[in-house]
């Protein structure tokens, strides 16, 4: 039974046509996926099914409830809807929720709103409905306010409060996008709970493909504002009729694959982007010949492990770090490892793991609280400022968000020289430094606003690339780019390496990602690697359960595959990600409060996890004491 | 939050330490006939100024006098008032009535309709009550304080003589309450149109960014009614840096409403403080200062307060 029925929508800004023709109708328990790139026009889509649109947003065509007109009904009709029949989980779960609030009468109050009963009773049914959402402990944790919540917590709230009057329609707009991988997972099983309980008709808008296999029954594919293709979510993957969805599925990274088959295999990406490379960028920019201040460097410091089958000098050595904040648990302790050259050691991790601040201690070349640092065979305790300045040139770093990170008051030109005016040097190589990241030297006069995301992630790497670095440390670089744009600044990157000879220390949260950039990755759980080992190996065979649960928990774009496969859901949150983070982690084995294995050991094995910290060996491997499988 | 307090309090108490030094200094430092001269006037004659150094003590040492200073005005004394003779204290603890109900008097007006215009502006901006308000705060804030002040008692006296109202010495509400309201009214609402049009540019402003927020719109999506959204979910967070201007505003003003209590003829803080300073009356120029110190200090640290039940993110630490 159909229960939402939108036909011809078209949204318009002024001059701007946001939304055209799109039509597609949702059933009683069905899950429709919308599935599109960043300004194609999804969330403006069921925002116009809401009528949640700013007032200058004009609206046309027709969007039925129960055979019931929406579109041009009166705002009091809508009130009276919005939250009863059509409820709605959105993106961010920190902005969503009115900071100033306790959670438990944010949801009471979504249940007042609409049915007569007192605020106690209200508030009663809040506290069944966290329960639902999977809150723990969900009396106490109705009176924290937002702020005191992780990421994944909120978004439960979210989902409470949408579900409340059990709505006929529940609109999730991108509702996974800002979770950690495992957290997505739940919230994920979290909406399923919701349609059963519910029996609500679903529309799951997304711009990650495999998100939408795992729990879609149909999918709709959009670009520009139009529909491309509606499909069922077989045939959607299986069966791709348009070729536009058939590249979105390309430009999804499959972890699961051998990376030969997998998307980033070097096939060309839409859209044409200016070609990464141009034969003359060679003389313009000539390859990074070894530095003739090489000599002065100590002989690098051997570390002991993984020595054995890498070739290459350490570019960078990590040797038991430490960094903690004020008098709080460690943010980062005792890690070690090593990047030899024109090596790329990919960091994984979820939020609040250590991973940036692992990078800021490398960053600052200071004196670390613990451990020691050693780049380029210089050991950054003892440096005076100036040497401090001259291992920056090596030494030289790409921020995530592309959108943040470049001054909007600075043209490319100057953002790309500041670097070299910074060390004094001379300015004209910007052109060929532009060329060189598959921009047009013209590009320079402009500001980064006139850009696309990849293209200012472009900009940002040329100014990292200004001084001939022989190291970049590179955090979360593609996160916050579109797949089809991570893919062509990953292909990028790769090219780069190969060309100048450059090592990657790589931090992302995206396994997929990782795999295809980087020679050893490490796997980071509450300020420790867990594991480190080369990316075949440990993506084949994960010896550490956090790795396997982490790989477990990315979603597969194959329908069949994803249904099939057992979830080993991670529980809980990961431990950095919110403020009530006790004094310290727990004692013994860090992972056990969330391991899947521990609750299963005989108690004889499981003591040791409690007593004793599991360690990384001397070579590459998994810090667990179980990590064959738990049985010895 | 006691730690808090406390630390704040130190913090405070600091800080009025170094306002009685740096006052102290600025009228006692240097040789002891300079700085007699400097209090008698340049044309009293020289017994007048041995009296002075005689009373004063300028011949002690400056740090005697410095203790002597500190001490007596932890005892509360603030010295007798060259001009008249009586204690700095018991001037102020008269003048101070007047100031306070003038200030607070004012400030219920001016946040009620300060808030209330925002608020108003800012749920349709660029609409006809938007540009309404705009108009009446652009005027509110140019018109100077003593104009209005004397086209209010024009208006009292000449116009509107039956209302009784009319400048004149303030009057506790305790003796004679309508004689209260009737000296009253005029500089509460002269004082709250001013300050007024500054606190609805501020709430607008706020409210602004405040319903642009996306829990707006989570408010929106779960059907809340318009007024709920606007109350509950949208001024609660934008009154933040309201109550920030409104601490250092009452601190501010409690320090003397200077030209409003002339205007008025109000016999408040601000009226003793423009005749001490006239008559180069040093003790109640010193006590003056150090009170409207005192004042901004415990606004603050009253605002710090305001914040974490305003807003649960912060945290008095």
């Amino acid at each position: 039974m159909t229960v939402l029925e939108v036909r011809d929508l078209a949204v318009r800004f002024g001059e701007t046509q946001a939304v055209q023709g799109v039509g597609f109708e949702v059933a009683r328990g069905e899950v429709l996926g919308i599935v599109g790139e960043s300004g194609s026009g999804k969330s403006v889509s069921v925002l116009a099914v809401l009528g949640l649109l700013p007032p200058r947003a004009v609206v046309s065509g027709s969007v039925r409830l129960h055979g019931r007109e929406l579109l041009g009904a009166q705002e009091k009709e809508l009130t009276a809807l919005r939250g009863k029949s059509m409820a709605m989980v959105f993106q961010d779960p920190l902005a969503g929720l009115t900071p100033v609030h306790r959670v438990g009468d944010q949801v009471a109050e979504a249940v007042r709103v609409h049915q007569r009963v007192s605020s106690k009773a209200a508030r009663l049914r809040a506290v069944e409905l966290l329960d639902l959402v999977g809150i723990p402990d969900p009396a106490r944790r109705a009176r924290a306010f937002p702020h005191e919540f992780s990421g994944g917590m909120r978004q439960r709230v979210m989902i409470a409060m949408a579900i409340a009057n059990d709505p006929d329609v529940l609109i999730c707009d991108e509702p996974t996008t800002a979770l950690d991988v495992t957290v997505q997972a739940q919230i994920l099983d979290v909406l399923r709970t919701a349609r059963r309980e519910t029996g609500a008709a679903v529309v799951l808008v997304t711009h990650d493909i495999g998100v939408v296999a795992g729990i879609a029954d149909r999918v709709l594919v959009m670009r520009s504002g139009q529909v491309v293709e509606t499909a069922t979510v077989d045939d959607l993957f299986y069966r791709p009729r348009s070729p536009f969805t058939r590249t979105l599925l390309d430009a999804v990274p499959r972890i699961h694959d051998h990376p030969a088959r997998s998307g980033y295999s070097g096939r060309p990406v839409l859209p044409p982007q200016p070609a990464p490379a141009h034969p003359g960028d060679a003389r313009s920019t000539p390859p990074v010949p070894a530095h003739s201040g090489e000599a002065r460097s100590a002989p690098p410091v051997q570390v002991g492990w993984g020595a054995v089958r890498r070739g290459g000098r350490a570019v960078l050595e990590v040797e038991g770090l430490v960094k903690r904040y004020g008098r709080g648990g460690w943010v980062v302790d005792r890690v070690s490892f090593d990047v030899r050259a024109g090596e790329t050691l990919g960091l994984v991790g979820e939020s609040g793991c250590g991973k940036t601040t692992l990078l800021m201690e490398i960053l600052a070349l200071g004196a670390p609280q613990g451990g020691r640092v050693v780049v380029f065979g210089r050991d950054t305790a003892g440096l005076s400022g100036r040497e401090r300045l001259g291992l920056r040139r090596d030494l030289q770093v790409v921020f995530q968000d592309p959108m943040a990170s470049l001054d909007p008051r600075m043209t490319v030109h100057d953002i790309v020289a500041e670097p070299l005016r910074a060390h004094g040097l001379p300015i004209d190589r910007v052109g060929g430094l532009l060329r060189l990241v598959g921009l047009e030297a013209e590009h320079a006069a402009r500001y980064p606003q006139d850009f696309s995301g990849g293209q200012r992630q472009r900009i940002a790497i040329a100014r990292a690339l200004a001084l001939e670095p022989r190291l970049l440390v590179l955090d979360e670089p593609v996160s916050a780019l579109d797949v089809s744009i991570r893919a062509e600044v990953v292909e990028l990157l790769l090219e780069l390496k190969a060309r100048l000879g450059l090592s990657y220390l790589f931090v992302a949260h995206d396994l997929a990602v990782v795999r295809r950039i980087a020679d050893r990755v490490a796997v980071m759980y509450s300020g420790r690697i867990v594991e480190i080992g080369p990316v075949e190996d440990v993506f084949a065979e994960p010896r550490h359960p956090y790795t396997r649960a982490l790989l477990a928990a990315v979603p597969v774009p194959d329908p069949v595959r994803e249904r099939a496969r057992s979830r080993l859901l991670l529980s809980g949150d990961p431990p950095g990600d919110h403020l009530l983070r006790p004094a310290g982690p727990p004692s013994g084995c860090r992972f056990r409060t969330r391991c899947p294995l521990y609750p299963g050991l005989p108690s004889v094995l499981g003591s040791r996890c409690v007593s004793e910290e599991p360690e990384l060996g001397a070579a590459d491997g998994a810090a667990c004491h179980h990590s064959s499988g738990g049985i010895g | 939050m006691t730690r808090f307090l406390l630390r704040r309090i130190l913090f405070g108490v600091l800080v009025l330490w170094l306002v009685a030094t740096t006052v102290f200094l600025l009228f006692f430092a240097g040789p002891a006939d300079s700085v007699a001269r400097r209090l008698a006037g340049p044309r009293a004659p020289i017994e007048v100024i041995n009296q002075i150094k005689d009373t004063l003590g300028l011949n002690r040492p400056l740090w005697e006098q410095y203790v002597s200073f500190l001490g007596n005005l932890l005892h509360g004394d603030l010295g007798i008032s060259f001009i008249s003779q009586t204690p700095v204290t018991t001037l102020i603890v008269q003048s101070l009535p007047g100031t306070l109900w003038l200030v607070a008097g004012s400030a219920v007006l001016w946040m009620t309709a300060g808030i209330t215009g925002g608020v108003i502006s800012a749920t349709r901006p660029r609409g006809l009550r938007d540009r309404v308000t705009t108009v009446l705060v652009l005027a509110g804030i140019s018109v100077p304080t003593f104009i209005l002040g004397m086209l209010m008692i024009y208006l009292a006296l000449s116009v509107f003589p039956w209302f009784g109202l009319g400048p004149g010495p303030y009057i506790s509400p305790l003796v004679d309450f309508r004689g209260f309201l009737q000296v009253m009214i005029m500089p509460w609402v002269c004082l709250a149109v001013v300050q007024a049009a500054v606190y609805v540019r501020l709430t607008r402003g706020s409210m602004l960014d405040t319903l642009g927020e996306d829990y707006i719109r989570t408010a929106r999506a779960k059907g809340a009614p318009e007024h709920r959204i606007i109350y509950r979910h949208g001024l609660r967070a934008a009154l933040t840096p309201v109550i920030t201007q409104f601490g250092v505003d009452i601190g501010t003003l409690l320090g003397g409403v200077v030209v409003t209590e002339s205007v008025f003829g109000l016999q408040g803080l601000g009226q003793l403080m423009i005749r001490s300073v006239r008559d180069g009356d040093l003790p109640v120029i010193i006590g003056a200062a150090i009170l409207a110190a005192a004042f901004i200090v415990i606004a603050n640290i009253l605002v710090d307060v305001a914040y974490s039940f305003l807003d649960p993110r912060v945290r008095l630490a």
